[in-house]
């Protein structure tokens, strides 16, 4: 894996969200002052994660853990408050909407909800058409008509549904149209937030093994965001665990449930809910995910664990490697305690 | 959320035929009822050259002797004035129609100009966010506490009395134009406004933005369409609202000027004659007008309710 | 006698375009203290079969045959005041949203002294007494001071946990769980899961557990009903249906889950969708999914076989054990 060629490249990446309102509402007057006060989310907090050429990257994490603001910041729909990310070895956060426009056509997106990700006003041709004229302006009518026939080919949609609005879809189909959308201008990397926790089971299979066929056979690197581990053991090569912003963990999936290293993956391992069990055997948490506003000092993850010493409070643990080849983010592994 | 069973998709005359709007127009009378009579002005505004018996902006067929004739059903009544006539001769039905239609002009060419100025301003506040949007919401908000008719008023005023009763006659279904659809633009930009930030947070913005679309076209071509609904049911009641206003300034004698009468202006010139038995100049117009308001805002509520996704989604 | 009968249920739904069966044929019996759990996809009828229980559906929505008995007693034949006796008291609702059942201006306490004085004759000090109590049993930490809390000053796993301690209240015999825990995270899902079953097993109480999840199912029910297009189309032991399920449906619901499959390779799909309510296939609903479908799936609906614990609706089965029959007597010949 390492001595593949990295697409992509994210360093120190921070993100925050005022949540102060505008400059009125920041002004407070204390004690005969008045000030300027201003309180921040801190969404991503010093994420840095290289995704090789052709792997599918999958960034796991509970809800707040700023796994999908990873994903908006890497395309582009969010600024990065600090940090960098390239690709192929240039940067791309920094650039005009002007200069970004052929990596738009390299990297593209897949959301979660179906029901708001296709214009509905739209048909479902004129949503298929619509990147393959803009990105290909040289196109003929036909042309553009053959590539959106293709991609709806290639989902599994009829092409003769074109004519249809999204109204007229099931949840399933949607999101293969959503996906065909996202294959049309032919990219080379897809970013994948929670594109099958808005869908049933039996559909969740379907789409799943859509976009394994579509990274065979287009050569695609993904980068998928979810919440539920037990998809990513099967459809991702590497994991990143993610926790109040910060990595903890980043490992190939085989070593991730073989033997996952950091007690927050532990924790969050023991709690998919398992059909050979008979009743709930988790690791128990004690309390509660902080809020990202006034973020723990030392190890976010320092009031929850069990392992926990006075240098988890203090320091902020950085990712090593471990001998397993796994790198994780936890003093506790690093002394050897754990 | 129907999955497709047959292949052959509706064409637009089939969806619109089996959409929740045409069926809750086909089981609603009051809006069955309101569209057949809006319709009815509107034809009757349309066709007025045509209707009309008589033409009122033509000098040469008005007689005087024929002023403040009653309706036709009254004892002195001449059956060839139906309606009777005007303190000028004017045949009132003809005159009626020509008013009804210079009324209609104004009230549909005022909110053709708000919703430009609106839609644009709120689309622009409501996508770009930020400062851009603190600026322009506050302007509407200082638009909005000086009241329509104040602003009216005063401008039409200083116009009269900087250019003159001749130049301001010529010009006046202009100026009202003008006026009543310039200081009525926030209604539709906090409308709109509204609907874009809801619509803005929707996944389908962020994927014409991935796709690097520019914001204009996401603006115009993705989230306007959207917003439509709230539109097209503040253009309903905005229009009575504009077509009130209008009549409002003409009875003030800011308005129409009495040779090319709008229904304000019909009812402002046969109110001085109520009094001595005419009541037929002020209340006939002044009917029709309440007919057309009433029709519209009926309409307007009904739309409000059919597009509004809350009460129906089950 | 058991605790909850439902015999021969069909709710239907009036629409514009005629009635739509929502559930039809639905027959089960629910012991005291006994868990069971309802699994199938969106728009299966899941829910319409919790609300219908409580007689608590909303228009268009009405129950055109059959009865549901809570303890012998038709819920259908009683008077809104009688049922609002059972509802809340004998049987509690906990839903997906914990802020269906908290009210945003009301704090935790001021609530739940409420419901119980609403249904007992106590006094204030006294309700407050068994609401710190039901708190305590929810693991709330801190319970005295959660009281004068609002809702919002909560997170969303300690809501939950006291909408749980709202239903357990009144010590109902009855709590239908709809969904309680689809809006949160897995560890706090694993957390409620298990205190619910642990409170389940201590108090007696049954469950009826209305999930998309066969993996929550298979570790808190005891018994399990398949759900697919408005009927019950596997019923059975738990564990029995999870390790050796019958109907084609169950056995590829269970199959599609991603822990079924094997890493790096395709999960095995059931191909299509679900029919929606309107345009239920004749025959057996999941014919047109199904990859042992025959000309008798496509135009008769099955009728329930027994096999094993379970009740199967399926031609396929049925032909089964009609052959094992038919040998099973030829052998004795």
């Amino acid at each position: 894996m390492q001595n593949t060629e990295t697409l992509l490249q994210i360093r120190d990446l921070y993100k925050r969200f005022s949540i102060s309102g505008d400059l009125l509402d920041q002004l407070q007057f204390k004690g005969g002052k008045l000030t300027r006060h201003q309180e921040f989310v801190h969404a991503i907090n010093g994420v840095s994660l290289d995704i090789a050429k052709g792997e599918a990257l999958c960034v796991v994490g509970e809800s707040g853990c700023g796994k999908s603001t990873v994903a908006r910041t890497v395309m582009g729909l969010l600024n990065p408050s600090s940090g960098t990310i390239s690709y192929e070895g240039k940067r791309i956060d920094d650039l005009s909407a002007q200069a970004l426009m052929p990596y738009r056509k390299k990297m593209q997106m897949i959301f979660q909800n179906p029901y708001a990700s296709l214009n509905p006003r739209m048909t479902i041709n004129e949503t298929l058409s619509e990147p393959v004229s803009f990105h290909n302006p040289s196109w003929n009518k036909g042309e553009v008509r053959d590539k959106v026939h293709e991609v709806m080919f290639s989902v599994g949609v009829d092409p003769s549904w074109g004519v249809r609005f999204p109204h007229e879809f099931s949840g399933g189909q949607r999101q293969r149209i959503s996906i065909a959308r996202a294959l049309a201008v032919d990219p080379e990397f897809i970013v994948a937030d929670e594109p099958i926790s808005a869908l049933d089971v039996s559909i969740q299979a379907q789409v799943l093994n859509l976009m394994m066929d579509a990274q065979e056979q287009r050569d695609l690197t993904y980068m998928f965001i979810t919440h539920d581990l037990s998809v990513v053991e099967h459809f991702g090569s590497r994991v990143a665990v993610m926790y109040l912003g910060t990595l903890c963990e980043l490992a190939t999936s085989e070593q991730l449930f073989d033997s996952p290293r950091h007690p927050y993956t532990k924790a969050l391992l023991s709690a998919i809910p398992k059909l050979q069990d008979d009743r709930p055997n988790h690791i128990k948490l004690q309390g509660e995910v902080p809020t990202p506003v006034n973020l723990p000092t030392g190890c976010v993850f320092h009031g929850r664990c069990p392992h926990a010493d006075k240098r988890c409070q203090e320091e902020i643990p950085k990712l090593i490697a471990t001998d397993s080849g796994s790198q994780v983010a936890c003093h506790a592994i690093e002394e050897g305690r754990i | 959320m129907n999955a497709i069973v047959d292949d052959n998709a509706p064409s637009m005359l089939q969806r619109f035929r089996q959409s929740h709007f045409w069926h809750s127009f086909c089981i609603d009378r009051v809006a069955q009822i309101s569209f057949l009579v809006f319709v009815a002005y509107l034809i009757a505004a349309l066709l007025a050259p045509f209707i009309a018996p008589y033409d009122p902006y033509d000098p040469a067929t008005i007689d005087i002797m024929n002023s403040e004739l009653p309706p036709s059903w009254q004892e002195e009544g001449d059956s060839a004035f139906w309606l009777g006539t005007d303190a000028q001769g004017r045949d009132l039905w003809s005159t009626i129609l020509f008013g009804t239609r210079v009324s209609l002009i104004i009230g549909i060419c005022a909110v053709m100009l708000q919703a430009m100025l609106g839609i644009c301003i709120g689309l622009v506040a409501g996508y770009v966010g930020g400062k851009v949007d603190s600026l322009l919401m506050r302007m509407a908000d200082v638009q909005l506490s000086f009241s329509t008719m104040m602003v009216a008023i005063v401008v039409l005023a200083v116009f009269q009395a900087t250019f003159g009763t001749q130049l301001y006659q010529e010009l006046a279904m202009l100026m009202l134009i003008l006026v009543i659809g310039i200081a009525e633009w926030p209604q539709y930009a906090r409308t709109v406004r509204a609907s874009v930030l809801a619509e803005k947070e929707k996944e389908y913005v962020d994927a014409a933005r991935v796709m690097g679309l520019p914001a204009l076209r996401i603006m115009f071509r993705h989230i306007l369409p959207n917003t439509l609904s709230p539109i097209l049911v503040i253009s309903t009641v905005q229009i009575a609202n504009a077509i009130i206003s209008e009549a409002a300034l003409s009875f003030l004698g800011l308005g129409m000027p009495v040779s090319q009468p709008s229904l304000g202006s019909l009812i402002s010139s046969g109110f001085e004659f109520i009094f001595s038995g005419s009541w037929w100049i002020t209340v006939i117009p002044g009917l029709v007008l309440v007919g057309l308001v009433l029709v519209m805002n009926l309409l307007g509520d009904w739309l409000r309710d059919v597009l509004n996704p809350k009460l129906y989604k089950g | 006698m058991s605790l909850l009968e439902v015999k021969d249920l069909e709710v239907r739904f009036g629409l514009r375009k005629g009635d739509v069966k929502a559930l039809r044929d639905i027959d089960f019996t629910l012991k005291r203290g006994e868990r069971v759990g309802i699994v199938g996809e969106s728009g299966a009828g899941k829910s319409v079969l919790g609300f219908s229980i409580l007689n608590l559906l909303s228009k268009p929505g009405y129950i055109a045959k059959g009865e549901v008995l809570f303890e012998g007693q038709n819920l259908a034949d009683l008077s809104p005041k009688e049922l609002g006796a059972i509802r809340g008291n004998r049987i509690s609702m906990i839903f997906q949203d914990p802020m269906m059942t908290l009210n945003p201006v009301l704090t935790i306490g001021e609530q739940m002294v409420e419901c119980l004085m609403a249904h007992r004759k106590i006094t204030k000090g006294a309700a407050r007494e068994i609401a710190l109590q039901k708190l305590k049993q929810v693991y709330i930490p801190s319970p005295e001071q959660r009281l004068d809390q609002y809702p919002h000053e909560l997170s969303g796993g300690m809501r939950q946990r006291i909408v749980i301690a709202i239903g357990l209240l009144l010590d109902p015999d009855l709590i239908i769980a709809d969904e309680p825990t689809t809006a949160l995270d897995v560890t706090i899902q694993a957390e409620i899961m298990e205190l619910m079953l642990e409170l389940c097993e201590r108090n007696n109480v049954a469950l009826i557990l209305i999930t998309h999840d066969l993996g929550v199912v298979s570790q808190v029910t005891q018994r399990t009903f398949v759900m697919y297009a408005g009927r019950i189309i596997e019923q059975g032991p738990t564990r029995e249906i999870i390790n050796d399920a019958q109907h084609p449906y169950t056995q590829g619901l269970i199959n599609a889950l991603p822990q079924m499959g094997i890493r790096g390779e395709r999960l095995r799909q059931i191909r299509g969708a679900m029919p929606t309510l309107q345009a239920v296939p004749q025959g057996c609903a999941f014919s047109p999914r199904c990859d042992y479908v025959t000309e008798n799936c496509r135009h008769v609906l099955p009728g329930f076989t027994r096999s094993g614990g379970c009740q199967v609706a399926c031609h396929m089965v049925e032909e089964m054990k009609r052959e094992e029959q038919r040998s099973a007597e030829g052998s004795e010949e």
